[in-house]
């Protein structure tokens, strides 16, 4: 069994990260011009910590497949960001945002990684006021902040309901001081394929310029991946269209293991499906909750209008079930309650899949005026997509797939199983657990990128003797003819289906069985149906045009086909975990008032996965966690 | 509902582009607009024929990544709103739409409704930006910014950076763009240092990559799917007139 070491530091875990930096080894100014470092992505983590890093010297190539680094997903967060500021004097932090991080993940994080990131949490919001992100402020020019679900005290901050776009605009533009100033080399519109490994190191990437179909290889000192969650393996989700696995997964495919796959993140509030072409989920944020009231009929399959429904034949379910924190539950709960009312046929819409989020109450406690001021644009919003005024009708959500907690395992120092490949962001599995806190995806992001791989990753640089390489050595010629023969495969399948299609039956599959409440049965299901329908795609896939041009059908294809592997080891790993904790609900274990149902003694590690081939059994490493400072209990919100 | 489309097809960017027409008979009006694109490329494959190229991403209106000309009008009928949120509902069965990609020499076309809009990056590489290197900055609340003038530089870094503005110019100026970014920076404390700087070399940036001049005609303004004020430009102008007497 492979060794994991998460070279966590012991001892108090205050001066845990401090006494930690203190024993990392450094490169010298001088020396780190003499260093390449490739990163892959350029959203709120890969776009800080190239631009950090490039600060320090290092040269830093940076790849996204979008046409410039400003379209990273980052962007689309609307809430907040968390920080341990305690300006508010309301009893924050930096251990009790430790604490709820911790606590709200279900007791599945890595202690000490936490506490580092409520540490840096408050350097982050200073690094980001300093660079000019225009950060909401009250009417004395002091930073102003709101609440949010999990907590009971207000520490996060927000630029309206566009605060993941101004963060990410704070580190493109010093992402783009640096390309200005030539440190950082720029590629957009280039998809990293695979990652080549050299003597056991990550040395370089394989990559495709999507413009013209040209497949390359670039060689560096170290190859961090800042790429993003999964979430897209369902197909729908409230991810961007292009965000993909592809880079973890290749990675994980050339020896990175990957933590607790199955921990994913359904978002309660998003607008419903509204028919078959739909390409996408949109999100309307949870500061939602704070005055809507979520509803559904008490009578089954109740097709009256909402307004016509009166007051005592209406279920407040939220409410009812949890008194004491109502609509504001966390968003695991809140989500599993909506799919079984619906389950129960008490669904509204014309799908029956939605719950009301009705603001009658709020708007006649508080006025319309200040109604608007809260949700605004969020109502504007939902009324450009549904047609409908939710300030007359309650407005329809439903849950959907929003983020993914698992992904590829790292160290305290953020490097994964393989020396010199480093992971990031949402697209590594470190801080989260089994569930995230609401606006604790930016601080994440932004902790890796400016403030914890900036470190660490000198610790490496400076420990290694690395080998000139260059294009012609043998494990790039491999890594890059595997990347065309797989292209060539694609499009020579010239079968009947669109890639589209696949990936939409993919979607179906993995949202009825390892979505928002599995079951060994289900799960059985799904591991017998993913390699079937995975072997009728390599089939029977249609694409049409060539390799040697911008070619969407095929980036897409690229994508899905690794969102197949993807998809047998979530249900794999889900069927292995035989609890449920956060996002990873199993139907068999639950209390009896149907709350998720941990089993520490059995399951509390990290599932770290190592490939073996497709269609070949992955060999489970655990990596046990410890809990010396927040004491697993059971999370109650009754 | 059916919809008869028009759209520009060009393979790449060295050939020539033509209008071909292409009928969608299924358009339901809860789609997008680019759900109906989607659904026109399905029936493409299906038929052999090479799907329409289009970017996009987000699909929520903020990464900036999507746009076309529709009827004439980048981001179609709809105000404040960039092409993903435009639903089929505002539009009438047995429509024709135009759909033509952004036209300016700074946008050359990569294929079909994909234009080349990197530019936009090279102006902000070349000063929209505050230097503040990760490390350096002291605590948050040690810069006081008045309420008023957060919201404005909030305002106009609200800016997606979609490039609406520039399609819909008769100059195909970049102004609206540049003097956003401008605004936002030269709006706070934080940007004063570099502001005189910043506004020469962003503006020297956009005319080099072939940008036109601003004649305050005010299309962007009435394109721009953020709502970004003319204003905006005004305050470029300035900064930028400021700079050019002032010894830098």
């Amino acid at each position: 069994m492979m060794d994991l070491n998460s070279k966590s530091p012991d001892g108090p875990i205050e001066t845990r990260w401090e006494r930690h930096r203190f024993h990392l080894k450094l490169v010298n100014p001088a020396n780190k011009r003499k260093y390449t470092i490739i990163m892959v992505g350029s959203g709120l983590a890969g776009g800080s910590a190239a631009a950090s890093l490039a600060e320090l010297g290092y040269h830093v190539k940076c790849f996204c497949f979008q046409d410039s680094p400003r379209r990273a997903h980052s962007i689309a967060a609307q809430g907040g960001i968390n920080a341990a500021k305690n300006y508010h004097n309301d009893g924050d932090s930096i251990y009790r945002l430790f604490y709820d991080t911790v606590k709200g993940g279900d007791f599945r994080a890595r202690e000490s990684n936490v506490y580092r990131l409520a540490q840096v949490s408050v350097n982050i919001i200073d690094q980001c006021v300093a660079q000019g992100v225009p950060f909401a402020r009250e009417y004395s020019g002091y930073l102003d902040n709101r609440s949010f679900g999990g907590a009971q005290v207000s520490r996060t901050f927000y630029a309206r309901g566009q605060t993941g776009q101004q963060l990410l605009l704070g580190a493109y533009q010093a992402l783009e001081r640096q390309v200005g100033a030539g440190q950082v080399a720029m590629y957009p519109r280039t998809e990293m394929l695979d990652l080549i490994v050299i003597d056991g190191r990550a040395r370089g990437i394989v990559t495709r310029d999507l413009k013209t179909g040209k497949i390359e290889s670039h060689l560096a000192d170290a190859v961090v991946l800042g790429t993003g969650g999964y979430g897209n393996v369902f197909y729908l989700s409230t991810n961007a269209k292009g965000s993909n696995a592809t880079a973890i997964w290749r990675a994980h495919k050339r020896g990175a293991l990957f933590a607790n796959p199955c921990f994913t993140q359904i978002h309660p509030t998003c607008i419903p499906v509204s028919g078959d072409y739909q390409s996408k989920l949109t999100l309307m944020s949870e500061s939602l909750r704070n005055d809507g009231r979520v509803w559904v009929p008490k009578k089954k399959g109740d097709k009256r209008e909402p307004n016509q429904i009166p007051e005592d034949e209406r279920d407040y379910y939220l409410e009812r079930k949890y008194p004491s924190f109502g609509n504001l539950v966390p968003r695991d709960v809140a989500s599993r309650n909506a799919k079984a009312v619906c389950d129960e046929g008490r669904g509204v819409g014309e799908s029956g899949l939605a719950v009301y989020l009705d603001f009658r109450d709020a708007i006649k406690r508080l006025g319309v005026h200040t109604i608007k001021e809260r949700y605004g644009n969020l109502f504007d919003m939902y009324q450009r997509i549904t047609g409908e005024d939710p300030y007359q009708v309650p407005m329809r959500i439903y849950p959907a797939i929003h983020y993914t907690m698992g992904g590829l395992w790292v160290d305290y120092n953020l490097m994964s199983t393989i020396p010199g490949l480093y992971v990031i962001g949402e697209a590594n599995f470190s801080d989260h657990g089994a569930n995230r806190l609401g606006a604790s995806a930016l601080m994440q992001g932004l902790a890796d990128g400016y403030f914890v791989l900036p470190n660490t990753i000198g610790d490496y640089l400076a420990s290694g003797r690395f080998e000139k390489v260059d294009a012609s050595h043998a494990a790039v010629r491999e890594a890059e003819a595997k990347v065309a023969s797989t292209v060539k495969r694609l499009l020579g399948a010239n079968g009947t289906r669109s890639v589209d299609s696949f990936h939409r039956e993919l979607g179906k599959l993995m949202w009825d069985y390892c979505g928002m409440a599995r079951n060994a049965t289900g799960l059985a299901s799904a591991l017998d149906q993913i390699p079937a329908l995975r072997e009728q795609f390599w089939r029977d896939v249609r694409i049409i045009g060539t390799g040697e041009e911008l070619n969407q059908s095929l980036e897409k294809a690229g994508r899905v086909a690794d969102f197949f592997e993807l998809a047998e080891l979530m249900c794999l790993d889900a069927l292995e975990r035989n609890e449920s904790c956060g996002g990873h609900f199993r139907e068999e274990y639950q209390t009896p008032d149907g709350e998720a149902a941990r089993d520490d003694e059995h399951y509390s590690y990290a599932a770290a996965w190592e490939f073996t081939g497709v269609g070949n059994l992955p060999v489970l490493h655990k990596e046990p966690l410890v809990f010396e400072y927040v004491h697993p209990s059971q999370r109650s919100y009754k | 509902m059916r919809i008869t489309l028009h759209i520009r097809r060009q393979p790449n960017a060295g050939a020539a582009g033509r209008m071909a027409k292409y009928e969608v008979p299924n358009v339901n009006q809860e789609m997008s607009f680019l759900e109906m694109l989607d659904v026109l490329n399905e029936d493409l494959i299906a038929r052999g024929e090479d799907p329409v190229a289009f970017d996009h991403d987000c699909r929520e209106g903020i990464c900036g990544m999507c746009g076309a000309m529709v009827n004439g009008v980048a981001h179609g009928p709809l105000a404040a709103t960039t092409l993903c949120q435009l639903h089929m509902r505002h539009f009438k069965d047995g429509d024709t739409l135009y759909v033509e990609p952004w036209r300016a020499k700074a946008f050359p076309v990569i294929k079909d409704l994909v234009v080349d809009r990197t530019a936009f990056d090279r102006i902000i590489a070349a000063g929209g930006f505050i230097s503040a290197s990760t490390g350096s900055a002291q605590d948050g609340n040690t810069i006081l910014i008045p309420k008023r003038d957060a919201d404005r530089a909030m305002d106009a870094a609200a800016c997606i950076g979609c490039g609406a503005c520039v399609a819909m110019c008769p100059n195909a100026s970049a102004a609206l763009f540049t003097g956003a970014k401008i605004s936002h920076l030269g709006l706070l404390p934080q940007g004063q240092p570099e502001r005189a700087t910043r506004a020469v070399a962003m503006v020297a940036q956009a005319t080099a990559e072939g940008f036109g001049s601003c004649t305050n005609i005010g299309e962007c303004e009435a394109v721009c799917p953020k709502e970004i004020k003319l204003e905006v430009i005004a305050r470029m102008n300035r900064d930028f007139i400021r700079a050019a007497w002032s010894d830098r």
